[in-house]
């Protein structure tokens, strides 16, 4: 009944495809998908390569994970802290509740000092909260500093990968968006001649910012400073040029001591790329000298999903992206397939708590290999919670009749084994002398691509029976 | 030592011959070994679907299947994982729950085999046994190899395993993810294939059946000479069959 009453969550549904439906289009270009999969495969390999050359390496994630478990217990109390801190040192401390408060804050921030032209470097945050849109259609310039970014901002896309959010696109495709858009020759693809363009280009946008937007990968309660990574010191050169910087942070990604930072450092850049520490490493603490520095600290569901046990650790994640490197699914399928900010195994286990029904589809996306848990610096049981997901999903997500109707009664088929004995026997005799076409029909997705096992004369309980018991 | 044979529901009904060989691999070592006639399933079809309450009776007939059993034995790392993770909960008065290699390598401590098997062999790793029981070191983990299912198949004569280059990737298969996943099922599927196929692989195996029917059912449509044996049947001394092509 709900469901008729609900036009607004009907018309996402329909706008929304499955996982299945947008990775099976993804990969109708083989050679597309297969070198998207090898792409992130050799970054995966980069990880393994850099943590095998660290002794302590599950030493270091189990010390993460477990600060981070600290970091949720006491996060009221951390909050505070920090925001004490930081604002003794000068900064200017909000609070958001949601996306749209937090647009609004830097928006009033933007007004109240008269600025049009700002710089962002990456945030993962601000691409939830569509920050870039929100300040656009008010008629300010927003510019993507980060390369990759400013690439997916020309072709007027969304990332596709949290690290790396241009992956999904070729040299030679990079070429032509900065052909069209930055008058670069045309079919040009040499990396360094492509960088070179961007880098002019990005050079006059930064002297003419007067305001710099980061994110942050860790703020520490203890000092109220917090710090930026980035590789292509983009965040620096736009906060040090801007007269004003705005810090936009989720509330988890607090650390309690700036002793602590060590242990994440080690963790990020290896788990994301391979490398041993980003190449930029920007710790901020107070705003220069006749500047201002804004923080806006910023909930948006993260507290509910504090609020639910089986997911609370899911916050625990420090934004790699080694769970999308190794995941098999996202190698295979782009980002753009799980149709959230965060795509890949963390974001199948995020946006479920923010939209059930719109993220129905992603924890399912998964075969439960279990290798995002493993690659995870802090050790969040990722797989174990897109089981949890589907658990509340079949209850509380869109209804499957004909799912659930066929999972009740193989439920009921295995809960007797007489029942079980004689379906079995009927199953098998029906293979053996149904005719190709009858078997291999179009609801028969395993036999798209896949041969049926042959049928064996009898089961192993038959052959059992004959042959130990009499 | 009492031991409970669980056979998987799919395995009984389409691989008896991997429940055979298992069968026989625990009676060579002696052991005293039962299989509960009443066995159907453990339940994970409809709990990895998300349906975990529709598989509680399953579940509970398991439970009274196995009872008195000082151990269960299982040739699936899957159904061995579900099994350890959700029908039981660890209490000294259930019995011990273990995956074959883990059992053959862990409890019996075998230690040479009569096999032989002059194949060259690669072995997929399905990802419950690996990642869930430990069967082997995952490519993830820092730290000393070890690798149960290739310490068994090492002592037997005449085997040559082949290095992969993605020793541990998964194949696909994953209960109904290879049908509500089709395509990307396929795709995994085809890629394990590839690997294995590059390193001159005359017999795929493994200790899941599932990922081997799954990998079974590409290479037979594609009409592939490579073939799929479970480790028990190679343990056991069986040979590859001619399989039948599409």
């Amino acid at each position: 009944m709900a469901k008729y009453q609900k036009p607004k969550t009907r018309s996402k549904m329909k706008t929304t495809p499955t996982h299945a439906a947008a990775a099976e289009a993804f990969l109708k270009d083989g050679e597309r998908s297969h070198w998207h999969d090898d792409t992130l495969w050799h970054v995966r390999s980069k990880r393994d390569v850099a943590a095998q050359k660290i002794p302590e390496w599950e030493n270091l994630r189990n010390n993460a994970s477990q600060i981070k478990d600290y970091v949720l217990s006491n996060l009221d109390n951390l909050l505070l802290q920090f925001e004490k801190n930081a604002s003794e040192n000068g900064i200017e401390v909000l609070w958001a509740k949601d996306a749209d408060e937090h647009n609004q804050h830097v928006l009033r921030i933007l007004e109240e000092n008269q600025v049009k032209n700002l710089v962002k470097s990456k945030s993962i945050l601000t691409e939830e909260c569509g920050l870039n849109h929100f300040l656009e259609d008010k008629g300010y310039d927003v510019v993507d500093t980060d390369l990759g970014e400013r690439i997916i901002q020309f072709n007027k896309q969304v990332p596709s990968h949290i690290v790396m959010p241009a992956i999904h696109l070729k040299k030679k495709e990079i070429g032509d968006i900065f052909h069209e858009h930055l008058g670069t020759e045309a079919g040009a693809d040499d990396p360094a001649y492509l960088t070179e363009a961007a880098r002019q280009h990005l050079r006059q946008k930064f002297i003419q910012a007067k305001a710099a937007i980061t994110g942050v990968n860790f703020g520490i309660a203890e000092t109220g400073g917090f710090v930026v990574c980035t590789n292509e010191g983009n965040a620096d050169m736009g906060t040090h040029l801007a007269d004003l910087h705005i810090a936009c942070m989720g509330i988890e990604k607090l650390i309690p001591r700036a002793a602590d930072l060590g242990v994440f450092l080690r963790l990020l850049a290896r788990s994301a790329t391979g490398q041993s520490i980003t190449n930029y490493t920007s710790h901020f603490h107070r705003p220069r000298e006749g500047k201002k520095m804004y923080l806006i600290l910023v909930d948006n569901g993260r507290t509910d999903q504090l609020g639910r046990e089986d997911f609370r650790n899911s916050l625990k994640c420090i934004r790699c992206g080694a769970c999308m490197n190794t995941c098999p699914i996202y190698r295979r399928s782009s980002g753009f397939s799980y149709g959230s900010t965060v795509p890949g195994p963390i974001g199948s286990i995020l946006s479920p708590g923010m939209d059930l029904k719109k993220h129905s589809t992603l924890p399912f996306a998964s075969t439960l290999c279990g290798s995002c848990t493993d690659v995870c610096p802090v050790k969040i049981n990722i797989h174990e919670q897109l089981y949890k997901w589907r658990q509340v999903i079949t209850k509380e997500g869109p209804s499957q009749p004909s799912k659930k109707w066929a999972m009740r009664f193989g439920g009921n088929v295995m809960s007797k084994p007489k029942l079980f004995d004689m379906m079995g026997k009927m199953a098998r005799k029906s293979l053996t002398i149904s005719p190709r076409g009858f078997i291999y029909n179009s609801f028969n997705a395993w036999g798209k691509h896949r041969e049926l096992p042959e049928v064996p004369k009898e089961s192993f309980k038959d052959w059992y029976r004959k042959n130990r018991k009499q | 030592m009492k031991v409970g044979l669980f056979i998987p529901c799919y395995v009984d009904q389409f691989y008896p011959q991997v429940a055979i060989a298992s069968l026989e691999l625990l009676e060579s070592a002696g052991v005293d070994v039962d299989y509960p006639l009443k066995q159907t399933c453990c339940g994970q079809p409809m709990a990895n679907s998300g349906y975990q309450d529709y598989g509680e009776g399953a579940a509970d007939l398991f439970r009274k299947n196995f009872s008195g059993f000082d151990y269960v034995v299982c040739p699936s790392g899957s159904c061995t994982l579900h099994t350890k993770d959700h029908i039981y909960s660890g209490k000294d008065n259930e019995p011990k729950v273990y995956e074959l290699c883990e059992f053959l390598t862990d409890v019996l401590k075998i230690k040479n085999l009569k096999a032989n098997f002059p194949y060259k062999v690669g072995i997929h790793a399905s990802c419950h046994g690996l990642r869930g029981l430990n069967l082997a070191k995952p490519s993830e983990i820092m730290g000393v190899e070890f690798n149960k299912p290739k310490q068994l198949l090492e002592m037997v004569n005449g085997i040559e395993l082949v290095n992969l280059t993605r020793k541990d990737e998964c194949c696909g298969f994953g209960g109904t993810f290879a049908v509500f996943e089709e395509a990307v099922s396929v795709s995994m599927g085809k890629d394990r294939i590839k690997d294995h196929e590059e390193q001159g692989v005359q017999v795929i195996t493994g200790a899941d059946m599932s990922c081997l029917m799954h990998l079974e059912g590409i290479l037979r449509r594609e009409n592939s000479p490579v073939k799929v044996m479970h480790i028990a049947e190679i343990l056991n001394g069986q040979v590859p069959k001619t399989q039948n092509q599409k």
